[in-house]
């Protein structure tokens, strides 16, 4: 069985927000306006968090790409009082929209506040619906979403290696992030394969998780910069 | 004397409420309906909008509804918790004041639930709730904790009522129907007596721990998270103490309204208001200590992530709301309801009225400032209510004072049968109990 974790290289990461950008198009963020925005509506299932550490003179700030961390103990799933958001049993967290109420309690539950919330139907400019990708379900006014580690392209790959009647490489699948990072500081894979890349990459010295001290055990690993 | 052979002349004052309806009545409840058609438009508004129209964003997922959620649950812990313990403490004076606190915690809790489901995203799919139940999410909790609770607390309420509506029933007027049915064809023989008197002894002593667990519960939405200074083992009874302190004031409050309104001066009489002011004033003290307990730990532990939010209540943002909930919690109440002299109808309503506002103010504190202050960095936002959810709020308190209003149109609001039992019986009993416990008299 696969576990799917992603390994991002902080070295590598220019913060040039590739990414976030490459994420809206591929999985159909709502784009709120400015004004929305300005109230803190926006929605991202990748964005870039500000770490500013030290005082002027000596001051030093990090940006540090932030998808869903797809916990193998996720805060989230525990509290939802219908069952909408678990984890299969390749470890990704995912959110049955449809039954969800809308409670918001796994968004104030999740220590890395990795979830938005619908506040309004979502929205788009006209010229924008062409161009909406069919393999993503729009989330409706009053629902959670989050990052899913673009599950839609893992089932789409793995059909496609059904068809071929292969088994699924490392290459078949992987999020529309790590596709579009021009310095590809995003890597992914199957962190349960101990000689893929992730895999690798995890047990190297730089190798952190946010808020290890948590218990969650995330399946984003983060390489630290500048060692 | 009417022709079934009831003596009413004593209480009859009891149902005037019931017989006679001023203008005034009529003039509050239009105003009343105003304020709750408003609250609806603004509900409507936010159902058709989304829940965009409030001041809610990202981090900040929960408001003034879990607040007052929170608020209105604990409000319901007047009556029937306070009710029960009296009852069960064979506490004399309880006599006049336990139907009007059962009352508050059957309607109260309907906006309790109300304001969850108002906070809901999709309230289309609220009944998920019940087809897809996740058991280990503290709001299943809630969800079972409270139906128990409302289920429990109605059937409180109403056995100790089947006397009077007997009485309302017999004694001519409207609704004859309406009392007849209600009234399960109570005839007040000796039996009957003695089958109602162990119902309400039985359900008063399964109400006290559900009702603990109600509140336990409602903590545990917050406590069970692991966000700073929600994950703390103190929440459980820290919820459930403020719970009985804010539930003790709005029934002081609900006993100065009826008090006044209906002239009922002889059976709220000063002694429930110092009795009660006493019970208060315990409550203030217990709140102090858990409070002081968390803050102390917090401030002691030193943690950053918590230090954060600590500040933030004391000396930043929050500081307003912070000082003031210790202002109208203690501060305020403390004096008036350490002295007999202040602790009058009127001294207990002005303390009653600064520990409502308190705790409103307690839950607040609570829920806001964990929320704006997550563990990674975020977006800055400052969350204060809109017009929607303060129209809303405003409708809720309206729609609760409503229904009271009519209940105490439609039953009396002091156990007519209770008053009268305590006048004609427990007086001897009482001195029988007491000759019990004094060594050399009494029993053999």
């Amino acid at each position: 069985m696969h576990k799917w974790g992603m390994v991002i290289d902080l070295d590598k990461c220019s913060g040039c927000q590739a990414c976030m950008a490459a994420c809206h198009a591929e999985n159909n963020i709502a784009i709120i306006g400015p004004e929305e925005s300005a109230k803190g509506r926006t929605i991202h299932w990748i964005e870039l968090l500000p770490y500013i550490e030290g005082d002027y003179p000596h001051i030093k700030a990090r940006l540090l790409p932030r998808p869903c961390m797809h916990c193998e103990h996720p805060a989230c799933i525990k509290v939802c009082p219908v069952g909408a958001t678990y984890s299969n049993e390749e470890g990704i967290v995912g959110i049955v929209y449809s039954r969800c109420i809308g409670c918001r309690y796994c968004t104030t539950a999740c220590p890395y506040t990795v979830r938005s919330f619908n506040w309004y139907e979502p929205q788009w400019p006209k010229e924008m619906k062409g161009s909406l990708n069919r393999d993503v379900s729009i989330r409706k006014k009053g629902v959670v979403e989050k990052c899913s580690f673009c599950h839609h392209r893992l089932l789409k790959a793995k059909e496609r290696a059904r068809a071929e009647n292969r088994e699924l490489l490392p290459d078949d699948y992987i999020p529309a992030c790590v596709q579009a990072c021009p310095s590809q500081a995003i890597y992914f894979g199957d962190l349960n394969d101990p000689f893929s890349k992730v895999s690798e990459l995890s047990r190297e010295r730089r190798a952190f998780r946010l808020l290890e001290d948590l218990g969650t055990e995330p399946k984003v690993i983060y390489l630290s910069e500048g060692m | 004397m009417d022709p079934k052979g009831f003596r009413l002349e004593e209480d009859a004052i009891l149902l005037q409420p019931i017989q006679r309806t001023g203008k005034s009545f009529y003039l509050t409840l239009f105003s009343l309906l105003a304020v709750i058609l408003w609250a609806v438009g603004a509900y409507w508004y936010q159902y058709r909008q989304g829940l965009g129209v409030t001041g809610l964003a990202r981090p900040v997922f929960w408001g003034v509804y879990i607040t007052n959620f929170v608020f209105f649950i604990g409000i319901s812990h007047a009556g029937t918790l306070i009710s029960a313990i009296l009852r069960l403490a064979k506490a004399e004076w309880r006599r006049s004041i336990t139907r009007s606190a059962e009352v508050i915690t059957v309607l109260v809790l309907f906006f309790g639930v109300g304001n969850i489901l108002m906070d809901l995203g999709r309230p289309d799919r609220m009944l998920n709730i019940i087809l897809h139940p996740h058991f280990k999410s503290p709001l299943l909790w809630d969800v079972s904790s409270i139906t128990i609770y409302l289920t429990a607390s109605s059937i409180y309420l109403y056995l100790p009522l089947i006397p009077d509506i007997a009485i309302l029933r017999d004694h001519g007027g409207r609704y004859q129907w309406f009392y007849r049915l209600l009234a399960l064809g109570w005839k007040g023989t000796e039996r009957q007596y003695h089958l109602l008197e162990k119902g309400i002894s039985i359900m008063a002593i399964i109400v006290i721990p559900v009702a603990v667990s109600v509140h336990t519960v409602v903590s545990f939405v917050f406590a069970m998270t692991i966000q700073p200074m929600w994950h703390t083992a103190i929440f459980g009874p820290y919820f459930v103490a403020g719970a009985i302190f804010s539930g003790i004031a709005a029934l002081i409050v609900a006993m100065n309204l009826i008090r006044k309104v209906y002239h009922l001066e002889d059976y709220l009489r000063p002694v429930h208001f110092n009795n009660l002011g006493i019970l208060l004033l315990v409550m203030t003290l217990l709140w102090f200590y858990f409070t002081f307990t968390e803050y102390l730990t917090t401030y002691y532990g030193g943690e950053p992530i918590h230090m954060t939010i600590f500040w933030n209540k004391f000396t930043g943002r929050f500081a307003p709301y912070f000082w003031g909930m210790f202002l109208f919690c203690f501060v305020i109440p403390l004096p008036i309801l350490s002295f007999s002299k202040t602790r009058t109808p009127f001294g207990t309503l002005i303390a009653s009225i600064s520990v409502i506002i308190g705790m409103w103010l307690e839950r607040y504190v609570i829920v806001v400032p964990t929320l704006t202050n997550p563990r990674l960095p975020n977006e800055a936002v400052l969350y204060f209510p809109t017009w929607v959810e303060w129209s809303i709020f405003a409708g809720c308190v309206s729609f609760f004072i409503l229904l009271y209003m009519i209940f105490t149109k439609l039953f009396p609001i002091v156990s007519i049968w209770e008053v009268r039992e305590g006048r004609e019986k427990s007086m001897a009993e009482v001195q029988e109990r007491i000759k019990t416990y004094l060594p050399g008299i009494g029993v053999e």
